[in-house]
């Protein structure tokens, strides 16, 4: 690992408050370590407007490891920056070059409004779960035993890998049509394959389509950007059965 | 079942595009084959073969019904396809600043709403050009007329007929009258004619066959002659079946080349993500949908666009 | 010793929580809309402990810092969770779950606890089963399992490499469904900065809406912080940046003894420190110790040649390798617990075998090769190739790596630039989670009545070392199976409360102590950052309250913090204003309690003459270097009383250990 310094330039759109208009602004960073993470680079950006008496660039961030979701940043034109299966914390600057500009944007979606410079509000994403994802259980323990049914190792592995969602928003923040269907679809289906599940599988996915058409988002064309985008690869396979769980609902409930 | 879920919900929506544009796809299909009869039999053959077709395609009962789903379908992909695209759009109030959507996704993917609405303007034109003249400026369509040649001399016998559905063949030169474009009523005039004729003959003619004896005995239907009509769009010399020539054919088949290629592009990601839309994403049968996608959306167009080249360049 | 009742039931250790649970006192279900709960945190613990309380019917408010309460750091944890449940038939059982655990904490936690988490951690498995956590499978469809460090059965459950987040958002769809039920309200980027007592009772707290500024009064008949560990004093950490003591650090300015702070675990296999800007580190997941074997070059001068770049580490001879757990530890061999791990390989690189080119040439090997190839030829086997070619067995090798690890090598690469199937990860300890915490009894209560701290912020279960998968065991038992009986027991008497106004001199008063100390902050105008003097502190303690301590060095490290605090409130500079979201402003409020707590970490570890699990006195070993309990003089916890701004003044208590069902052994892990 020889690490490398480079010199860029970065253009961040700055905006004070979620009321204020916002405008990108240029600033001029020296001596970024190649081994540097993008967000060690945006702290090094802080330092120094720190020491210049500016204002800090705010922007959401938290594990540093690529699993809370909590960063979002446009990088470059990309959701979490040009590297695929990457959340932003886990993009390192040696996939930039000496005199590179780079772009650093908030997510743009109507149902995620930008709170300060890069930060924006995900709650929608919340308020979706909180329609119905999630198995009505109580938190007694004392359901039945966790091996009383098996369940095929096919459908485990595919509900995981639908589980492994991070709910950072990229999907949003890429899809021309900031639609949340990679996230809703994921949700839906880690439930729908899992025998647990089941039971509420209707409710669910009708609930959550609706919670997610009420927060503005947009609709699914298919371009299948949020999959390629996903820092953690859910495939629009899931979106499909969302489709399909929300088809047999719709058909078939007595609501 | 749930009536807001599937009438209102933005999945509802999809289901809808995907449904409509699937039927459109079979559509499509339907309308190459026929059409493909335009270049495939040669001669008085392919002509008599279209026009058959033609007239079938608009007096099938079945077929009716089958036509106005697809116009139906095609409005509603339209309107559905626009409200979609005017809520996506609003979904993105503010726009980024620098944006690479190539690197996650293909432009036809992305620019559905621009190629369907270039499509739609075709579909205007398109039957404007054809369906439009064919159906309801009755006037200026002419039907299908042939001329005989006696097989014991092979010259023209100075007879052109037109050819019926009934089978009967009546001469240009009689007396008929024309109305809603394609049905044949007698005249007095030729009925005397023919009445008289047939007592030449020593034959009588049943003046039973005639109890109305005014004009409202329809005896026969013409073919309309849609094949006069294409070739004249596309720059053959049909002035004797009454057709005026297109002056600038390479227009026409620029533009309709051009529509296809479009139509390509929509089909290249229409036609799997239809599938996808209806949920039916399979690891193993989703690449095959993929493949078959692909062919579909180049060969139709293809075919399509072959007709009014070969059209052309037989001028 | 009255300050310090740890109120646990008389009885054998198997019935001791039945029988307490049985006596405990109810609020019937028509009472418990009447009575407001605050938990603060909404890790596994808080999520949990909200939800079931939701659940049962209280007003619960929750409140988190993040913007989601599915962000918290319970998130990132990786390997798995413990539950002896005995599924492999490898002869696991309540007992020897109970017994690994005070073995592995290096017998410096509660026996009564303790049994009652081994208790309890099979209903974990089972209640997240049915919440629909994607743990992973066999093809039998039944629960796979895998092994952890300190133990030899098979008794961890998990889901990739990712148990953590399944856990934490099977928890938090739980609070989810609560909150879409009203029963629970959810207050995300809001950060609690201060309790409220009342007439001595917790009583609500003081928050900040991290959006606009706000502070905000809450007020509840009972407060429960789940606000996680402290390891963020290190500044470098596997922590979340957002990580912090404050929550804790507040309740203990008011009154809760702080317990055992200086114990804190660094774990063994983390990726090295990069360069002076780095702002976390990485943990590579515990389980891959099942696959990878750890060593260093045997002869320094291949380390050196390595450290340069002459060498690469495949070029090295297997007789040329020293695996120095497997040589010291041959029972246990890379499996050892992670106090051992670490300090094994502080060792070796002290003593200038570490390969990792880095100021400190801190860095040993986790080397998978032998592994890739021993699956390689298995799965060759089962395939039916008796005779498999090299390339074959490397192929299929990796697969299988790829199969159990691949999003961790994957995270590696992503972060190293180099891919660990071809060549060792290079790893080395970092500091991961504390045990010590907030004092409870074994209601999991504070010394503020009403004040409930649950998860890593207590101090309760791990004594001076966790076993690995035994974080999120604790924080879901806790919030699932403790805290409804016990919060209730509490709440029984406040039936006849009623609504707890806010509009009183208590809640005045804890607000201006909040507004004070922002705007302390905020009209500084210093000069330097608020991570430059969290930065300075990490170094403090990373060097002389971290891996290894002494005398010396811990008396310095209290000096120079004391400095430092000086330093920190005449120099800092925090832009911006207190109305509007302030990252820096959260930031200072935070390392300035992180701050006092590094001093009291300090002065903890300098009473503790003996060394024992995380806690590594350099004085106090053994010729082999092993860790020398004194069970004689330190058989107890430490609880710390604050005594007003001056940490060194705070007042020690005593709270003796007793082991009545295990007889207590050095540790062996040979």
């Amino acid at each position: 690992m020889a690490s490398k310094y480079i010199n860029i330039t970065l253009k961040v759109w700055r905006q004070k408050n979620a009321n204020a208009k916002g405008a990108m602004e240029t600033y001029k960073l020296n001596e970024v370590s190649t081994d540097s993470s993008f967000l060690e680079m945006m702290d090094q950006l802080n330092e120094q407007l720190i020491n210049d008496r500016q204002e800090p660039v705010a922007f959401d961030h938290d594990c540093r490891e690529g699993i809370c979701g909590m960063c979002s940043m446009y990088i470059n034109g990309r959701a979490h920056g040009p590297d695929t299966g990457t959340t932003t914390c886990q993009l390192h600057m040696r996939k930039f070059n000496d005199g590179d500009t780079i772009y650093i944007e908030p997510w743009r979606a109507k149902a995620f409004p930008v709170i300060k410079d890069l930060v924006v509000d995900r709650s929608a994403f919340d308020r979706i779960q909180q329609a119905g994802g999630f198995v009505s259980v109580n938190t007694s323990g004392r359901t039945m035993d966790a091996n009383a049914i098996p369940v095929p190792k096919v459908d485990a592995d595919k509900a995981f890998e639908a589980a492994a969602c991070i709910g950072c928003g990229a999907c949003v923040a890429s899809c021309k049509n900031s639609s949340a269907m990679l996230f809703v679809g994921a949700k839906v289906s880690q439930y729908a394959l899992l025998p647990q599940g089941r039971v509420e599988a209707k409710e669910r996915v009708l609930n959550m389509v609706r919670q997610m058409d009420e927060e503005g988002f947009g609709n699914c064309t298919n371009t299948g950007a949020c999959e390629v985008e996903c820092p953690k690869g859910i495939s629009i396979e899931n979106i499909a059965r969302m489709n399909r769980e929300f088809l047999k609902a719709a058909l078939t409930s007595e609501k | 079942m749930s009536k807001s879920a599937i009438l209102s919900s933005s999945i509802a929506k999809k289901y809808w595009m995907a449904l409509t544009g699937l039927f459109l796809c079979l559509f499509l299909v339907g309308h190459l084959l026929g059409n493909l009869q335009l270049i495939l039999i040669d001669g008085e053959d392919g002509k008599r073969a279209f026009n058959e077709y033609a007239y079938f395609m608009t007096h099938n009962p079945f077929i009716k019904i089958l036509s106005y789903v697809t116009y139906i379908s095609i409005l509603f992909h339209a309107v559905d396809g626009i409200l979609l695209a005017i809520q996506n759009k609003k979904a993105r109030p503010v726009n980024y600043h620098y944006n690479n959507p190539s690197a996650n996704s293909k432009l036809p993917a992305r620019q559905m709403a621009v190629l369907g609405s270039a499509i739609l303007i075709f579909i205007v034109i398109h039957m404007a050009n054809f369906w439009w003249k064919m159906k309801y400026s009755s006037k200026q369509m002419p039907l299908h007329t042939y001329v005989v040649y006696p097989p014991q001399t092979g010259n023209p016998s100075g007879d052109t007929l037109y050819y019926t559905t009934s089978g009967m063949q009546l001469p240009v030169s009689a007396q008929f009258e024309i109305r809603d474009g394609n049905k044949i009523f007698i005249s007095d005039e030729w009925l005397n004619s023919e009445i008289e004729a047939a007592k030449s003959q020593g034959q009588e003619i049943d003046p039973k066959m005639f109890e109305n004896k005014d004009k409202n005995v329809e005896i026969a239907e013409g073919y309309k002659d849609l094949h006069s009509l294409v070739y004249a769009f596309f720059g053959h010399n049909r002035s004797e079946q009454g057709f005026e020539t297109n002056t600038m054919p390479e227009i026409a088949l620029l533009l309709y080349v051009l529509s296809m290629i479009v139509l390509s592009f929509h089909l290249m990601h229409g036609f799997s993500s239809a599938f996808q839309s209806l949920g039916l994403n399979h690891r193993k049968y989703t690449p095959l949908i993929k493949k078959f996608g692909l062919v579909f959306s180049i060969l139709v167009p293809l075919g399509f666009a072959i007709i009014p080249i070969v059209i052309y360049l037989t001028k | 010793m009255s300050m310090l009742d740890s109120k646990i039931p008389e009885g054998h250790i198997s019935q001791k929580w039945t029988d307490y649970k049985n006596h405990l006192k109810l609020v019937a279900p028509n009472n418990r809309p009447k009575i407001d709960v605050i938990v603060v945190g909404t890790g596994l613990a808080g999520s949990s402990a909200a939800a079931s309380l939701g659940e049962m019917g209280y007003n619960v408010k929750a409140f988190c810092f993040q913007d989601s309460p599915r962000r918290a750091h319970s998130i990132a944890a990786q390997g798995g969770i413990n539950a002896a449940k005995n599924y492999q038939n490898d002869g696991d059982s309540i007992y020897r779950l109970f017994y690994d655990t005070i073995k592995g904490g290096d017998y410096r936690a509660r026996e009564a606890n303790v049994h009652r988490l081994a208790e309890v951690s099979g209903n974990i498995i089972d209640q997240c089963v049915a919440q629909g956590v994607p743990f992973a499978r066999e093809y039998g469809g039944l629960l796979d399992n895998r092994s952890f460090g300190g133990t030899q059965v098979q008794r961890t459950f998990y889901a990739a490499g990712q148990t953590g987040q399944q856990l934490l958002l099977g928890a938090y769809s739980a609070l989810s469904r609560q909150v879409g039920l009203g029963r629970v309200q959810m207050f995300h980027r809001h950060e609690m900065l201060d309790i409220v007592k009342v007439d001595g009772k917790a009583r609500g707290i003081i928050a900040r809406n991290l959006v606009t500024g706000e502070i905000e009064r809450h007020s509840a008949h009972a407060v429960i912080i789940a606000t996680g560990g402290y390891g963020n004093v290190y500044f470098l950490s596997t922590n979340a940046m957002g990580s912090n003591v404050t929550a804790a650090w507040k309740i203990h300015k008011q009154g809760a003894m702080f317990a055992n702070p200086c114990f804190v675990q660094i774990h063994p296999t983390c990726i090295p420190v990069h360069g002076a800007n780095q702002s976390k580190l990485t943990l590579m997941s515990e389980s891959l110790r099942n696959s990878g074997r750890i060593w260093v070059p045997k002869r320094k001068e291949d380390a050196e040649a390595i450290r340069e770049g002459r060498l690469k580490p495949t070029q090295l001879a297997e007789e040329d390798r020293d695996y120095f757990l497997e040589r010291r530890y041959p029972a246990f061999g890379n499996l050892v617990p992670r106090d051992v791990a670490s300090r094994a390989a502080k060792e070796r690189c002290d003593a200038g075998y570490g390969i990792e080119a880095n100021d400190t040439n801190e860095g040993v090997y986790l080397d998978f090769s032998s592994e890739i190839r021993s699956k390689g030829k298995q799965a060759a086997f089962a395939q039916g190739d008796q005779n498999p070619s090299e390339d074959k067995i490397l192929e299929l090798g990796k697969k299988w790596v790829e199969e159990k690890y691949g999003n961790l090598f994957q995270m590696y690469e992503k972060i190293t630039d180099e891919n660990p199937y071809e060549t060792p990860m290079k790893i080395y300890p970092a500091v991961h989670y504390t045990m010590g915490g907030v004092w409870v009894d074994y209601n999991l209560q504070s010394s503020i009545p009403g004040c409930f701290v649950a998860g890593e912020a207590n101090f309760s279960d791990h004594g001076a070392n966790r076993l690995g998968a035994s974080a999120l065991m604790q924080g879901l038992a806790d919030g699932y199976f403790v805290l409804p009986y016990t919060v209730s027991d509490y709440l029984a008497n406040e039936i006849r409360t009623g609504k707890i106004p806010t509009d009183t001199p208590e809640f005045e008063e804890a607000e201006n102590r909040v507004k004070s100390s922002i705007d302390r902050m905020l009209s500084n105008n210093g000069t330097k950052s608020v991570d430059h003097f969290h930065k300075r502190l990490g170094l403090i303690m990373w060097n002389k309250v971290g891996m290894g301590r002494n005398e010396q060095g811990l008396k310095e490290a209290i000096e120079e913090i004391a400095t430092l605090k000086k330093e920190f409130f005449a120099d800092v500079f925090v832009p911006g204003s207190a109305e509007e979201l302030n990252p820096e402003l959260e930031k200072a409020l935070r390392v300035a309690d992180l701050i006092d707590l590094g001093q009291l970490m300090a002065i903890d570890a300098l009473q503790r003459k003996e060394s024992c699990g995380g806690h590594f006195r350099d004085e106090y070993q053994d010729e082999e270097g092993e860790t020398l309990r004194d069970d004689e003089n330190f058989k107890y916890v430490a609880a710390w009383e604050y005594k007003g701004d001056d940490i060194s003044q705070e007042q020690l208590h005593k709270e003796e250990l007793k082991y009545e069902f295990i007889k207590i052994a050095a540790r062996n892990y040979k």
